[in-house]
């Protein structure tokens, strides 16, 4: 029943309901997620079977972004269909584990959509452990919208993975970012969002300013971002749902940038330039005193708070380059972290607290790496001509960036990454896109 | 053959003229008319005769000789022609983090306001922005395009339009 709680908190927009007849039972079936090589795990999940007529449409769209989260992992491996000794035809009749065992499918997903009257899509699915014979987990069932029923199946491959891996979810999950165009030289650029897998583009400004950097509060709800829609940088805050947007109570003549919500979502912290000195601030989301956090003549920008609020991680030059630093949230004392070659930049928190993401330039490569809070373990995991600007997964296991490719044709797209540093993936845009935000896992 | 030598020279003219072409990335629209670079009086003369940027080396905004005798140009042609003011755009190349650059780019844009205030500019007639790496003039990826964007650009403007 903790996951049925944990789910339904989670899902206050969809409604959640757990089957009667499920079975508690935590089968062998599991993925440690460790530095060593994985061999993928093979999954079956057939066509889901349409409860009624009208449902047809969903019943094999639904089975396939469940498959497509579950591979993009690369953690998991998909038989295909053709390979299948059995069908599934009915949801409630028992499945026959040894057709499944035959093809080695190690989970099987089986699941029914029923598309009712009013418009209302339900997804009903199981989870099988099919060399214990047996559930693993109960059988759970998701209804919302038609118009919804990418989210259901992004929610029925969170279930699954998080079942298997022991990790949180992350499939029903947007990311906001900066959709470009134009030649190199006068890049026209608009804010967009669109699921983690890149369905569902929705644009959120014209292309008429610059902007910069978006960044999602920690409920998914607003975007922080810099315009230059007055000729000048400015930090914005917008609401998602409506594209209304104000701009930062801040001082009009100084040039914002760089800004973050503190996991509360009450308070923003950024760059502040003033005589061609860039600090850290922050300031209530709703108006007030700037706090000023960093007084030097250097260039200290990119902060990241701790998950827990207390810290906040950012860059800094005064050592000579750019290198990492963290300090309490109200200022004070900062601590270097980063002491390895190259330059460092772009830090940011990981949702779990124990790593810190960051860019790094060495030897003319950009790098994203992780380390710990205290710079230890350091780890790159990519490099290329430019890569930057990394965000974490929901659940901190995956970091999305921007890498750029170089020349004057070159052109940035986005990219994701596990953490180990395998399964380097580029996320289908329209076109050029930048600058990525994770959001928490939806509503 | 000597028409079309002519033709050549015209040809070879059009071309330079469209390198030396400024990128126009301020507010928009509010920059002056650049007027003849033949009149010392004009904003064309101040763009291309004087020359409306400094370059910088890589990471720095230290003002070389070089650049600071174009910004002592500068400023006497601003003390001598009041009726302008002007917007110092910095920039970066694109070796650098998008808000590193955007920092470095605005040192840069005040270290040629400093020096044009010290010059006896008034500071009432001088903006600073920065555009990081937004925009770069020189879109290779090698050297000689970064050297081109590691810039800081004075921008005229009309008083009062911007």
């Amino acid at each position: 029943m903790k996951l049925f709680k944990a789910l339904a908190l989670a899902l206050a927009a969809l409604t959640l309901v757990a089957t009667a007849q499920a079975q508690q039972r935590s089968g062998p079936l599991r993925i440690e997620i460790t530095e060593g090589v994985i061999e993928p795990l093979p999954f079956a999940v057939p066509d889901f079977v349409a409860e009624n007529p009208a449902a047809q449409e969903y019943a094999r769209s639904v089975a396939r972004v469940i498959a497509s989260d579950l591979v993009g992992t690369g953690l998991f491996r998909e038989i295909p269909s053709d390979a299948f000794i059995s069908q599934i035809t009915s949801f409630k009749n028992p499945v026959q584990f040894a057709d499944w065992k035959a093809i080695n499918a190690q989970a099987l997903i089986t699941g029914a959509v029923s598309l009712g009257s009013d418009g209302r899509l339900i997804v009903k699915f199981r989870v099988y452990d099919v060399f214990a014979d047996a559930p693993l987990g109960e059988g759970l069932q998701f209804a919302g919208s038609a118009a919804s029923w990418r989210r259901m199946a992004h929610k029925v491959a969170d279930v699954v993975y998080s079942r298997i891996t022991g990790e949180g979810p992350y499939f029903d999950s947007r990311i906001v970012f900066v959709a470009e165009s134009g030649p190199k030289g006068a890049r026209k650029k608009r804010l967009a969002v669109m699921d983690y897998d890149g369905a569902n583009v929705q644009y959120l400004t014209d292309d008429n300013a610059i902007v910069l950097a978006p960044r999602f509060s920690p409920a998914g709800d607003k975007v922080l971002y810099t315009s230059y829609e007055t000729g000048f940088p400015r930090i914005y805050v917008m609401d998602v749902a409506t594209v209304k947007r104000r701009a930062l109570d801040v001082p009009a003549e100084a040039m914002t940038f760089a800004p973050r919500f503190s996991p509360d979502g009450r308070t923003v912290v950024f760059s502040l330039t003033r005589g061609g000195n860039t600090d850290i601030y922050k300031t209530d989301i709703r108006g007030g005193p700037l706090v000023r956090l960093t007084s030097t003549p250097f260039i200290e920008t990119a902060p990241s708070f701790s998950p827990d609020g207390s810290m906040i991680v950012f860059e800094s030059d005064r050592s000579g380059s750019q290198q990492l630093y963290i300090m309490p949230v109200n200022g004070g004392e900062a601590r270097r972290i980063s002491f390895g070659p190259g330059r460092y930049g772009t830090p940011v928190w990981s949702p779990r607290g124990d790593l810190i993401a960051f860019t790094k330039q060495n030897k003319g490569r950009f790098h994203i790496g992780v380390m710990r809070t205290d710079g230890s373990e350091e780890r790159l995991l990519t490099a290329s001509f430019l890569d930057e600007g990394p965000t974490w997964s929901p659940n901190g296991r995956v970091i999305m960036f921007t890498r750029e490719t170089q020349g004057s044709r070159g052109a940035p797209a986005l990219y994701s990454v596990d953490i180990t540093g395998r399964n380097l993936r580029r996320i289908p845009t329209d076109g050029p896109a930048s600058d990525p935000s994770w959001s928490p896992i939806l509503p | 053959m000597r028409l079309q030598t002519k033709l050549l020279f015209i040809a070879a003219t059009v071309i330079l003229a469209a390198c030396t072409t400024p990128g126009r990335f301020g507010a928009g629209g509010n920059e002056a008319a650049l007027g003849a670079a033949s009149d010392p009086t004009s904003p064309a003369y101040f763009q291309q005769t004087i020359g409306d940027r400094v370059l910088f080396a890589v990471n720095e905004s230290t003002l070389s000789e070089e650049a600071q005798a174009i910004l002592r140009e500068q400023a006497a042609w601003l003390l001598a022609n009041p009726e302008y003011t002007a917007v110092i755009e910095g920039h970066a190349d694109e070796r650098g983090t998008r808000e590193y650059n955007l920092a470095l780019g605005a040192r840069r844009a005040n270290a040629v306001y400093e020096f044009l205030v010290a010059q006896g500019v008034s500071p009432d007639r001088l903006r600073t922005v920065s555009y990081g790496k937004e925009r770069p003039l020189a879109i290779c990826s090698n050297e000689s395009c970064y050297a081109q964007n590691r810039r800081a650009v004075t921008v005229i403007t009309l008083a009062g339009t911007s």
